[in-house]
């Protein structure tokens, strides 16, 4: 284990032989990289038309962001994890005071939700995104916490977590965010169920999870565009120039690549920007059009290795905190990626949800990034694979 | 970690594979399943093919002389697409356009809006996919300030276009006869089949009336259309392919700018006299070529300027130019009006009547009344004549002796045990002249007329006899004048009786020209020329030839061939030498006191037919020369009075037009239409 004082030189330790670069997961690196260069193609392919003054616009900032991000991920897994746990309650407090934030005047409104903080030089934070990380730590802390996972947590600890999952969810559907909402959710119900609470609580609270939703539609608490894009998810050719446009552009730029796609930057529905978003949550879009079936396949291939090398990370872990860890960024990634990816193939409804790593987005790189680079601290201290 | 832990945590290295299998899946189906569909519909979605109007040929007179011809506009078109995709449904774009134009927003919101039964005009009656135009007179000026700040104006299209224009040459307007034109609708677009082939698309319009409607194939071009990629937002990205739109043909007509006006200005003093008068008149004139039907002037009155059809026209400027209030001016009354001929009509009942037995030698008497059954028929005004023969019959027109014919025709058709096939020879022969039927001309809107017969006395007492004998039981008791109210009563019982039956009445009315009998100002023209050209039945033309926009002619339209006109050579002899009277000695020689008839000698008959509720129609009919016959002259005004003094003097001037009399410049060189197509260079 190591000590305070060893941490407080980790650049010294970096070159040593069984420094944590030295145990990287190759595994989890290779398929991050080779997602790190296929968004910056798509990336620049859905925004060079659009921005003629400087087409590499986009790009430039992209990769600044996949920069930034590296260096995240490469603090974050040098970090001993289980030290965050004491830092957990920190991390979930900065991102409550991010979303409260995001409510007061200091917060900006950006495609209908008020989701954002304007801080100057054209860079804006999404704090929505940061509180994904903290609710997995916080969530892993109070959940592990039952004689460091022996046996599954008690009901005063669902409780608890429950509680504490409520306060960031109910602040992000005042912005209102369905997507990211939902995200915590997943994360919730996920690590509940790995943590091992009995079946009745899973169950339980599944059926609570669709009263709420029914209950929602039904009180009035979702906007009605919102609704809306439900509504439109169930039959997309309903209103094609409203909420079920997106859909229905989607589709035809998805199916249009066919099973080889039209070429990098070929792409004309692409080029023609007929998806809306398509540089953020539509870019999967983009792959479909130009990169065709095979390239899509590529995309949704090395996002499951890495979902699966999570999953291992976390079977493997040396503690039940390291497990919940790298299962709860498994089941918010898992998630996101397949109501990104369905959402573009209209299997599932709209919501502002980018593609994890290969969406255009600072804040949710960097969120991705430090989630990667949790699983890679959990792989770098546990049990040999 | 805890069993439970494990367990779960194979159950979710399976549910995150089901989840990546399901998208897998779902992308084999939309990619390479459907993939072919899909791309169809990318094709789609990123091209918009751009009509380019074919710029439409112009219509000429028989000189060359442009009736229609187009003018250059810069015309402003609004892109309804592209304002529904703003956030504001292009509300800003729209009022930053009203300031331009010096319009409010609300006004080109009504304007852009789309015709449907609820929507009153105005509104776009065409394609909701085609850009539409707001104003075509937009100086140069306006222009340029809309197409200078694009980023203001989305979806706002100010382009060069050809809009028409009506230059009236030698003062000619002809506006019925060359119609107008309307956008083509999304009704009509969908109707015709193959619509990419034939050229027709939202941009088009459409000739509804006239020539520019006969005509339109030849008139129309075909438009070029341009397909272009566009992007989300409808901006062009580069053109995909071009077809060049090929500008249409212009149009010949046989029409004389200088006659039309002449016929124009004629009507136009006549109606002024009228009113003057205290009338309120239509009226029409014709000029016929006799031998080959061409159609020199055509005209009508009230008439209307066409330029109010370019630029969309609302509902209220209809109302007030073209509605019931100003005489509906759309109406062409020379082909589309129908009006009893009054005593022009016995040129048909005189060759009836000769066919019948009756000498062309005879002497008959021409009482002032004639008695048809137990009622008096009379002459106008009652005058008693001493007995004379047929040609002093037409050139004072006695009505007694057409009476006398008729009455005695239909005894001998067993009057009201009518025979087993009845000769009704009066019937028969205004069938023969062209009455109740349609001539033909190549125009649209033309009206067949009526010819009463037995068959349609019946028809009209079916639909009629219910409300007759309702009315013969209960009588008229709104009617406060009593004897007033019991001539109804018994006409109504009558009515319910034997209104089905072609009664003594009936004949005596048909043989003046009075009663049901409608014609058109153009039947009228056509009988008249038949005599005037010895026995034909031309079909007047209006059209003469189809010329390229080069010069070069695409095809003639020669005049149908007419048909022989069943009547004997010297019947029509004998009435050529009765009408050539009546402008010296008979009905008309007041009208034509001083016209120089050693020069040209017209000939020609009046009617003055009874208007219920109106003042008379007057009729002047003609041709000229007498002998050697050129022209066919019919001129007809309503609520007016005698034909000798209100229609006749309109006919003299548009003679004296011709032939430059009354110190006048000859409309026609030699008094002859030119036989040659016109130099046509544009």
């Amino acid at each position: 284990m190591t000590t305070l004082n060893e941490r407080r030189a980790w650049p010294g330790r970096a070159v040593r032989r069984d420094s944590v670069l030295r145990r990287l997961d190759w595994g989890l690196v290779l398929p991050v990289v080779a997602l790190g260069v296929i968004s910056a193609l798509m990336v620049y392919s859905a925004t060079r038309a659009g921005h003629r003054g400087d087409p590499e616009a986009f790009l430039k900032k992209h990769l600044l962001n996949l920069g930034i991000g590296a260096v995240l991920y490469t603090v974050v897994a040098s970090f001993d994890y289980r030290l965050l746990r004491a830092y957990a309650p920190i991390l979930y407090g900065l991102s409550l005071i991010g979303l409260i934030a995001v409510l007061t005047p200091l917060g900006e409104t950006i495609n209908g939700s008020h989701s954002w903080i304007v801080i100057g030089g054209g860079f804006q934070v999404q704090p929505s995104e940061f509180a994904k990380v903290g609710l997995v730590v916080l969530l892993a802390m109070i959940l592990a916490e039952p004689r460091d996972g022996e046996v599954g947590p008690g009901r005063k600890d669902i409780l608890v977590a429950l509680a504490l999952a409520g306060v960031p969810a109910a602040l992000i559907m005042l912005q209102p965010d369905l997507g990211t909402t939902m995200v915590l959710c997943a994360i919730l119900m996920g690590m509940l169920a790995i943590s091992g609470v009995a079946k009745r609580w899973t169950l339980g609270l599944v059926l609570a999870g669709v009263g709420t939703a029914v209950a929602a539609v039904a009180l009035g608490l979702l906007e009605d565009y919102q609704i809306a894009r439900f509504t439109a998810f169930v039959d997309p050719t309903a209103d094609p120039r409203g909420a079920g446009y997106n859909a229905n552009q989607a589709k035809i730029a998805v199916g249009s690549g066919g099973l080889l796609g039209k070429g990098l930057f070929q792409g004309e529905q692409t080029t023609g920007q007929f998806v809306p978003e398509q540089q953020t949550d539509f870019i999967f879009t983009v792959a479909g059009e130009e990169l065709g079936f095979l390239g899509s396949l590529v995309i949704v291939v090395l996002i499951g290795v890495i979902l699966y090398r999570g999953l291992r990370i976390a079977v493997h872990a040396s503690d039940q905190f390291g497990t919940l860890v790298a299962a709860g960024v498994v089941c918010w990634l898992g998630f996101q990626t397949f109501e990104n990816i369905g959402m573009c193939l209209g299997i599932m409804p709209i919501t502002g949800l980018p593609l994890p790593l290969v969406s255009y987005g600072g804040s949710a790189t960097f969120a991705t990034m430090i989630a990667f680079g949790l699983l890679q601290g959990v792989h770098s201290r546990g049990r040999s694979l | 970690m805890n069993p439970r832990t494990h367990s779960r945590l194979l159950v979710l290295h399976v549910m995150v594979g089901a989840l990546l299998l399901v998208l897998l899946g779902r992308m084999w189906v939309l990619q390479v399943a459907q993939g072919e569909h899909y791309k169809a519909i990318a094709a789609n979605n990123r091209t918009r093919d751009i009509v380019v109007p074919a710029v439409r040929g112009s219509i000429l007179d028989d000189m060359g002389r442009p009736l229609v011809r187009n003018r250059t506009a810069l015309v402003v078109s609004v892109d309804k697409t592209v304002l529904s995709r703003q956030e504001d449904q292009g509300e800003a774009v729209l009022g930053r356009l009203a300031e331009v134009l010096s319009t409010t927003r609300e006004e080109l919101e009504l304007k852009t809006r789309l015709c449907s039964p609820t929507v009153p005009r105005p509104c776009w009656p065409g394609s909701p996919y085609q850009p539409i135009p707001v104003d075509d007179r937009v100086s140069a000026k306006e222009g340029l300030q809309i197409l200078e700040r694009p980023e203001d104006f989305d979806g706002v299209i100010a382009q060069v276009q050809a809009v028409r224009e009506y230059p009236n040459p030698e003062g000619a307007s002809a506006a019925q006869a060359l119609g107008y034109l309307q956008p083509i609708t999304q009704g009509e677009l969908d109707k015709r089949e193959g619509l990419k082939v034939t050229g027709y698309s939202g941009v088009d319009l459409i000739g509804r009336d006239g020539l520019e409607a006969t005509y339109d194939t030849d008139l129309r071009g075909e438009p070029g259309v341009r397909r272009v990629n566009v992007d989300a937002k409808g901006r062009v990205t580069g053109v995909a392919s071009e077809t060049e739109a090929v500008p249409g043909a212009h149009l010949v007509t046989n029409l004389d700018a200088k006659v039309q006006a002449a016929v124009e200005e004629s009507l136009a003093e006549q109606v002024k006299a009228v009113k003057k008068a205290g009338g309120d008149p239509a009226a029409a004139g014709v000029v016929l070529e006799v031998e080959t039907g061409k159609v020199v002037a055509l005209a009508s009155y009230p008439t209307y300027d066409p330029t109010v059809w370019t630029g969309g026209i609302s509902q209220e400027e209809y109302d007030r130019l073209l509605g019931p209030k100003r005489g509906e001016p759309l109406i062409s009354r020379a082909i589309a009006g129908q009006f009893p001929p009054g005593s022009t009509f016995k040129i048909s009942s005189l060759a009836a009547a000769v066919a019948d037995g009756y000498s062309l030698k005879g002497i008959y008497p021409c009482p002032g009344s004639y008695n048809v059954g137990s009622r008096a028929f009379t002459n106008f005004r009652s005058t008693p004549y001493p007995p004379m023969n047929l040609h002093r019959a037409i050139v004072v027109s006695c009505d007694t002796i057409f009476y006398k014919f008729a009455y005695e025709q239909w005894i001998r058709d067993g009057s009201t045990k009518p025979v087993k096939d009845p000769k009704d020879p009066m019937i028969k022969m205004a069938r023969v002249f062209g009455f109740g039927a349609r001539t033909g001309i190549d125009l649209p809107g033309e009206v067949p007329g009526r010819i009463p017969d037995r068959a349609w006395k019946q028809s009209y007492w079916e639909s009629t006899k219910d409300n007759d004998c309702k009315r013969a039981k209960t009588g008229y008791p709104e009617i406060k004048n009593s004897s007033h109210a019991a001539y109804l009563t018994a006409i109504a019982k009558e009515n319910c009786l034997e209104g089905n039956m072609w009664r003594a009445g009936d004949a005596a009315n048909l043989s003046v020209g009075q009663g049901n009998v409608l014609v058109t100002p153009l039947q009228l023209a056509r009988a008249y020329a038949a005599i005037a050209n010895g026995g034909t039945l031309v079909v007047p033309q209006v059209a003469k030839a189809v010329v390229r926009p080069d010069g070069t002619v695409a095809r003639e339209i020669k005049p149908a061939q007419g048909t022989k006109l069943q009547v004997d050579r010297k019947t029509i002899e004998y009435m050529r030498n009765a009408l050539a009277a009546v402008t010296t000695e008979g009905t008309a020689a007041g009208a034509f006191n001083g016209f120089p008839s050693d020069k040209v000698h017209v000939a020609g008959k009046t009617g003055t037919a009874e208007a219920y509720g109106y003042k008379d129609t007057a009729w002047f009919a003609s041709f000229a020369p007498a002998k050697n016959s050129k022209y066919a002259v019919v001129v007809m005004i309503t609520d007016a009075g005698t034909g000798g003094s209100y229609a006749a003097p309109a006919v003299r001037k548009i003679y004296e037009a011709i032939y430059g009399f009354n110190k006048r410049p000859a409309a026609l060189e030699n008094g002859e239409v030119p036989t040659r197509l016109p130099k046509v260079s544009q």
